[in-house]
């Protein structure tokens, strides 16, 4: 039977291990009053994420440290927090590419309620992004599929592909300092349904954005695009919205 | 987030709180959020899940739904069944086979209609694909059927639900760990067996640290599948078994759980999943000195066959020497002749994937790929009503299951690719249905007096573990032993020194240490409890492997290497019988037999 190892091109290219320091924003609120930062020496290989790090010293090293994780390949959405100070998915971070003649500093995501280590209340966010009306507002009801072109689908492509990890929203500094600003990734969403040709509800949205709290808060920063992890054009996005709120339609 | 202010009631400074709903559903994957749009409009209704519904695992599903819309060319839904059926080596109830592949075509004009934004074809319908197994008149050549959104097709099911429910105001408890299923007497229950119902679950909030009691109607299970007992798996890492684990310490029997899938591609050593939608595509598997070698195991289909024939065949190809890399321990994915347009539009994740994880492009280079643990066949015993079973055919009242927890069985000992998120939808929707008729009609049947008792204990037991085995060792421990011994290719003696290693775990197990003490998002505590599931989970597995000596869709038995229809013709039910923490695991385990439903498709050989 073949066996498999974990890290074969560790094993392959013979790729020695070697220290990496990782700084980690700590904090416990059931013991400590303010957050402080902790170092911790893990053996790394290059090909490793940060996310290996991260287990490593949970499993190894100090059981207390807390994060989010689940599929670690960068589609669930649950491990944004920052690394070296850009917000990044912990499992799509390998070691490679960050200079670890340096250490590595990790922290929670701003913006967002400190709940424990690199954990924060996510709750904000999602209020945020349930009231710009994110599903597919019609009022037919077809007994078959609703036609869609190619080309109508694509115009929205982009914006499907959020996985709502809040990398963007919580990168952005409007949102640092107005937490009631609805934020990148909530109008993503509304991008995604505003520009779908099968829905009728773009002109609710387009209100809902148009207000103080909206898309007139964003500053064009592209700290959005460059924090998405999936690659979404999340500037263009929110321009594509702020558009079609002063023409008045999609 | 709507949450009602319930009874409190304190135990030392666990704090439990107390709600009542008409269902309840434990998972908020594409099961449990299509069984909540069901049930939300019609009940009061609650989902549980351990996660933020967003980050279930659906998520990571990439090539496709099955549905015979004949969009592209000439299809039905019988091929579908026979499809089915065949692919699961004829061990699929084809009752319920025939239910999906039937619902699979409302199943996705639903999901269109919620808005799902499918891919299209030049005149505006969904488009579909090929994939493995899935053919046209029986076998003679692939159909396309698969409906998809580029490889991102459970990302996109997982947002619409979502959406949908969040559309509905669907009632959410997120990041709450269901630990216990509450079951009580059955009012006026006669005869010789003491029937017992479902009567709601007991949870831990992993921010406070609080118990919470939901008292309900009817408890839907969709709690997903349990990939991290094995090293190498496509698998998020929270996919720990519980729900399965629960079902299983109450009692109730678990069916075909030998039955694992490894998906052929997984990226080499890593287990990350390529779809098989890039074969769909018309990727072509090769070993080392570049030869299709699928062309010699499956003439007609090929790279096309089934996951289970196709991960054995990658397996031999390494085995005999023909693997790639240095250690020639893998098989190759060559994408490189479908250009960069078909991988940038059709396959841009696995194609991102590729390039981060290995720092392979796809567009030019063949990706190492070899087989990873993916999919659960087997699971909680259900009829087609999603009703789960307590033997062979009795129903447990207000219990319910769907998704791949479940077992109906409809992927018998092979699951066709792209019948998972058709699965989570018909049967995700039929548990909504029917959980709610029953929760109208039934009335909440009386708690125990201190229903959260085992869990207050369990949550003490654990916080409060100072012994000196680290929970991280024994774990991989498990999964490395079962990667050597219980994966594509098994045999008594490997399967014997996995229950032997188990037994040893479960010994260390009573005496692990957890570093933290806190309440508040104690994922240390998580991780030590999950570890006791996926050891329960894992010697079902292998009891159940053991006692089938043949050779089986996902099983496959060295010391048996050939199908045997007079004796194994039917399904698997595993029973806890004893106290599982004794050495042998015939002690505790005892396996039965269940017939298998056939209607209208006699076995065959399988051939492709």
């Amino acid at each position: 039977m073949a066996t498999q190892t974990s890290n074969p091109s560790a094993e392959i290219a013979e790729i020695p291990s070697f220290t990496v320091t990782f700084i980690v924003r700590r904090f416990d609120p059931e013991n400590d009053a303010e957050p402080y930062w902790q170092d911790f020496d893990v053996e790394m290989y290059s090909t490793d994420r940060v996310l290996d790090g991260l287990h490593k010293i949970k499993w190894d090293i100090d059981g207390t440290l807390s994060f989010r994780r689940s599929c670690a390949h960068g589609i669930c959405g649950s491990d944004a927090m920052r690394i070296n100070g850009r917000n990044r998915l912990a499992c799509k971070t390998l070691i490679k590419d960050l200079d670890i003649s340096q250490p590595i500093y990790i922290e929670a995501i701003k913006g967002l309620p400190l709940e424990k280590d690199l954990i924060v209340d996510m709750e904000p966010f999602f209020e945020s992004y349930r009231q710009v009306q994110p599903f597919l507002i019609a009022s037919s009801k077809p007994d078959k599929e609703r036609l869609q072109s190619p080309e109508d689908r694509a115009r929205f492509d982009d914006t499907t592909k959020c996985i709502l990890c809040a990398a963007c929203t919580s990168s952005c500094p409007v949102f640092w300092t107005d937490g009631q600003y609805f934020g990148p990734a909530a109008i993503v969403n509304a991008h995604r349904f505003i520009f779908d040709s099968r829905d009728e509800g773009a002109q609710v949205r387009l209100d809902i954005l148009n207000d103080k709290e909206g898309v007139w808060r964003c500053r064009t920063t592209f700290n959005c695009t460059e924090a998405c992890p999936r690659g979404i054009e999340v500037t263009k996005a929110i321009a594509e919205v702020k558009q079609a709120v002063l023409r008045g339609r999609p | 987030m709507a949450t009602k202010t319930p009874d409190t009631t304190s135990h030392g400074d666990l704090t439990t709180h107390h709600h009542q709903f008409d269902v309840v559903i434990v998972g908020a994957g594409g099961a449990g959020m299509r069984a909540a749009i069901e049930a939300g409009p019609h009940a009061k209704t609650a989902v549980i899940s351990k996660l933020y519904p967003t980050r279930s695992h659906t998520g990571a599903a990439q090539g496709g739904m099955a549905a015979a819309l004949a969009n592209i060319e000439e299809d039905s839904w019988e091929w579908h069944t026979f499809d089915t059926v065949k692919g699961g080596d004829y061990l699929v109830d084809q009752d319920a086979a025939e239910i999906l592949a039937k619902e699979a075509i409302d199943a996705v004009i639903d999901l269109e209609n919620m808005g799902l934004p499918f891919n299209r074809t030049p005149d505006g319908k969904i488009d579909q694909r090929r994939f493995g197994g899935h053919t046209r008149d029986h076998g003679k050549a692939p159909v396309r059927r698969s409906c998809y959104a580029a490889d991102r097709t459970g990302h996109m099911i997982l947002q619409t639900l979502f959406q949908n429910c969040v559309k509905l105001g669907i009632e959410f408890y997120n990041e709450f760990y269901v630990l216990d299923l509450i079951m009580v007497d059955e009012p006026g229950a006669k005869g010789k067996k003491k029937a017992q119902q479902a009567a709601g679950v007991v949870a831990y909030e992993l921010a406070t640290g609080d118990i919470h009691v939901f008292h309900a109607k009817s408890v839907v299970f969709a709690t997903g599948g349990f990939g991290k007992i094995y090293k190498t798996t496509s698998n998020a890492h929270t996919l720990t078994g519980d729900g399965v684990g629960i079902i299983w310490r109450k009692g109730i029997p678990l069916e075909d759980m030998e039955f694992f899938q490894f998906h052929p591609t997984g990226l080499a050593g890593l287990g990350i999943l390529l779809t098989e939608g890039a074969r769909g595509e018309g990727a072509i598997l090769r070993n080392a000195s570049g030869e299709r070698f699928m062309e010699r195991y499956a003439p007609t289909i090929k790279d096309l066959a089934p996951r289970d024939i196709i991960a054995r065949c990658m397996v031999q190809e390494v085995q005999e020497g023909r693997g790639g890399g240095p250690n020639k321990d893998y098989v190759f994915l060559d994408c490189t002749h479908l250009g960069a347009e078909v991988l940038e539009t059709k396959l841009p994740d696995i194609t991102e994937f590729a390039r981060t994880y290995l720092g392979v492009d796809p567009v030019h280079e063949p990706v190492p790929v070899m087989p990873t643990a993916h999919y659960a066949m087997g699971g909680i015993p259900t009829n087609i009503k999603a009703e789960v079973l307590s033997d062979n055919d009795t129903v447990v009242k207000g219990l319910y299951a769907a998704g791949e927890c479940a077992c109906v069985s409809v992927h018998g000992s092979n699951r066709l690719g792209t019948n998972s998120l058709l699965d989570i939808n018909v049967f995700g929707k039929r548990a909504g249905r029917y959980s709610v008729e029953y929760a109208k009609k039934a009335k909440f049947a009386p708690l125990p007096d201190d229903p959260a008792k085992e869990v207050r204990e369990m949550i003490e037991r654990a916080r409060s573990a100072d012994g000196v085995e680290r929970l991280a060792s024994l774990r991989k421990e498990l999964q490395e032993e079962m990667d050597r011994n219980a994966q594509v290719f098994r045999t008594d003696e490997s399967l014997r020194s996995v229950a032997k290693t188990i037994h040893s775990l479960r010994e260390k197990y009573k005496n692990i240490g957890i570093h933290d003490r806190g309440k508040r998002f104690n994922t240390d505590l998580l991780e030590a409890i999950e570890l006791g599931f996926l050891l329960d989970i894992a010697e079902v597995v292998v009891a159940s492997a053991l006692e089938r000596k043949e050779s089986r869709g996902g099983h496959m038995r060295d010391d048996y290497p050939d199908r045997n229809d007079e004796k194994y013709l039917v399904h698997t039910m595993a029973y806890l019988t004893g106290d599982a923490t004794s050495a042998n695991v015939e002690d505790h385990i005892t396996i039965d037999w269940k017939p298998v439903v056939i209607t209208n498709y006699p076995p065959m050989e399988r051939k492709y």
